[in-house]
């Protein structure tokens, strides 16, 4: 059998340092990182869409979505939410800590193919942060893309995140921008309540066979806001959606993300369009 | 070669690696490491676990870390040659080695893989071997050497390079003059294996039924028997997966990353952190791998993931069959 190596050990992560870290809420942070070789930050090419794996050797690797923009090349953002062994321990590093991150991995938006095109960002929660990316991505290289709609949804106004970000789009005029909190219990906020999918009936002057639609949020939210982005006519396969699973490794070998028992999430995802999800068996 | 001959080619190869084959153990058989060439039995079917333990080992450190750095574990790993892999296992080997080598290379299944020369040993099938319906029952390729078992000697095919250095290390047990009694002997012999399979069916067909039977009562049928033991996953030649853990010491001090075995019957396969479970259901997961195995790799490479060698239904607790499953996507009124 005719076997050669391979150059690089794919499993190898590649040492970047933590230079910025703050909370986006309770149980968010974000956090900024740059790989400590200046020339492999730079030649770090991403799209919206894709994610990382980082390791911290002694508590194991995740995959995490990046929340930066390729636009501003150099730096990596993620948004993490504390949720067990692993991304506790991330929670305790203090900037200056250098850690493995591995990747790009995962197929991103297309986002060659959706210049062009009008564009409808619909976030909900932690969706925001996979999102992010592309929608900065859009906006630095705003001349590129028609309308841009952005539909933001938190369960309350102390966990929107990215809030200042977001608030600061609200004065734009290059962009359509909603937020909205599920409940406002400070009684100030001043934006929208309610579901994310009241507010995409307000998505009013698009093309919708020239509009890429993309969501991302909790998996029970897929459903309804796809019903009604159905309701502006636009097509199946120009609504994409980011779907997260469990990943052990990233390159399509460890099995984990598969899904309907052929496709694999790390190679083939995570970003689908509805229509991949209408016609792969398991997919939601 | 004559039958006599077969230990003073082990003797002539030892330099080609430490040499594995299949032994009894109890009454089934494993494949073990040979210090007594009488210890290999040529009548060993399936081993329990498959040839894929010396190439994917259960238990594998990737990295071994510590205060200074990461370094990777690819180094000092053994040469060793694999005697006794029947047509089915090839098959699986070849789909191991497909899988590995695409997208992007796994170097520690590439480095144990570069280091392995394969024996390929005919069989006659039992009752539980369905090779035939997987169209795996014979491997031209993917095998170093292969020895075909006759009466009184084996015919070789060399099927590589490295096979062809292993058989020039004793031309004076290989006979290269082919009789026209022996050629009668070996087209006997194919007649005689042929006659031994029993099942007649094939795996056509199997990714449409496999979609169009998705919401169907079976898997729910097969879910309230299967115990999610994972058994069957640890003997078939082409499961790969996997989980990574890191292992460190008392003081945190140093500690390796291991890759380990795992399972898509079990609960935990699927579940991602914060606890959401993609496939709670035991019936999701059978029904996961029985799509991976008949449906998902004739769209990749072009046939079915299973070989056909029968481990699984051999090793299975509460008898669930492959074979008796696909008979039902095909329409057939048998009981899984």
């Amino acid at each position: 059998m005719m076997i050669t190596s391979s150059e690089k050990n794919p499993y190898s992560a590649e040492p970047m340092r933590l230079i910025r870290r703050y909370p986006l809420n309770e149980d968010v942070h974000f956090f900024q990182v740059r790989a400590v070789n200046m020339d492999k930050a730079l030649e770090l090419q991403y799209n919206p869409g894709q994610f990382m794996m980082v390791s911290l050797p002694g508590f194991g690797e995740a995959p995490f979505s990046i929340s930066s923009t390729p636009s501003r090349p150099g730096l990596l953002e993620f948004g993490i939410r504390r949720v067990g062994r692993m991304t506790n321990q991330i929670f305790k590093l203090k900037e200056n800590h250098i850690f493995g991150v591995r990747g790009p991995y995962g197929n991103g938006f297309p986002i060659k193919k959706m210049e062009g095109h009008d564009l409808v960002i619909i976030m909900g929660g932690l969706g925001a942060v996979p999102l992010r990316s592309l929608l900065l991505y859009a906006l630095d290289n705003r001349d590129r893309f028609g309308k841009i709609y952005l539909i933001h949804g938190a369960k309350n106004p102390e966990e929107m995140l990215f809030r200042q970000e977001f608030f600061h789009m609200m004065n734009r005029d290059d962009l359509h921008c909603f937020l909205t909190v599920d409940q406002d219990d400070t009684g100030e906020w001043p934006y929208d309540t309610g579901m994310v999918t009241r507010l995409i009936p307000r998505i009013k002057d698009i093309d919708p066979d020239n509009t890429y639609v993309t969501v991302c949020g909790p998996p029970v939210m897929y459903k309804y806001v796809v019903d009604e982005v159905l309701q502006l006519n636009v097509p199946k396969h120009l609504i994409l959606m980011t779907l997260e699973r469990r990943m052990k490794c990233g390159v399509g070998k460890c099995g984990h993300c598969i899904i309907g028992g052929y496709v694999y999430t790390c190679l083939e995802g995570p970003v689908f369009s509805y229509w991949d999800v209408i016609h792969m068996q398991g997919l939601i | 070669m004559k039958k006599e001959n077969l230990y003073d080619f082990f003797e002539a190869i030892k330099d080609f690696g430490t040499l594995w084959g299949p032994v009894k153990n109890g009454e089934k058989y494993s494949l073990e490491k040979i210090n007594d060439y009488s210890k290999i039995d040529l009548t060993a079917l399936r081993t329990k676990i498959p040839f894929k333990k010396l190439l994917l080992p259960p238990k594998m450190s990737m990295f071994s870390f510590d205060d200074k750095g990461v370094k990777e574990n690819l180094d000092n790993l053994p040469r060793q040659v694999i005697f006794g892999l029947h047509p089915c296992d090839t098959h699986a080997l070849m789909i191991l080695d497909n899988f590995h080598t695409q997208h992007q290379p796994d170097p520690y299944y590439i480095e144990r893989r570069k280091r392995t020369a394969i024996i390929q040993l005919s069989c006659i099938p039992d009752d539980k071997c369905f090779c035939k319906t997987t169209n795996t029952d014979h491997a031209e390729t993917g095998f170093d050497v292969a020895f075909t078992e006759l009466t009184d000697f084996f015919i070789v095919w060399i099927g590589s390079s490295l096979g062809d250095d292993m058989i020039r290390e004793c031309p004076e047990i290989i006979d290269e003059h082919i009789t026209t009694d022996d050629l009668e002997e070996y087209i006997n012999w194919r007649k005689h294996r042929e006659s031994s399979f029993k099942l007649d069916m094939d795996f056509s067909g199997m990714p449409s039924l496999m979609e169009l039977y998705w919401d169907d009562e079976l898997w729910g049928e097969l879910g309230e028997k299967c115990l999610s033991c994972g058994s069957c996953t640890v003997v078939c030649p082409t499961c790969p997966c996997f989980n990574v853990i890191d292992e460190v010491n008392l003081k945190n001090t140093k500690g390796e990353r291991m890759r380990k075995w795992d399972s898509c019957m079990f609960r935990e396969y699927s579940m991602v952190a914060g606890g959401h479970n993609f496939r709670e259901a035991r019936a999701d997961r059978l029904k996961l791998r029985f799509t991976h195995k008949l449906q998902a790799f004739v769209g990749e490479f072009g046939k079915p993931a299973c070989v056909g060698c029968g481990r699984c239904i051999d090793i299975c607790p509460v008898d669930i069959d492959i074979r008796t499953v696909a008979m039902r996507l095909k329409g057939e009124e048998v009981s899984v």
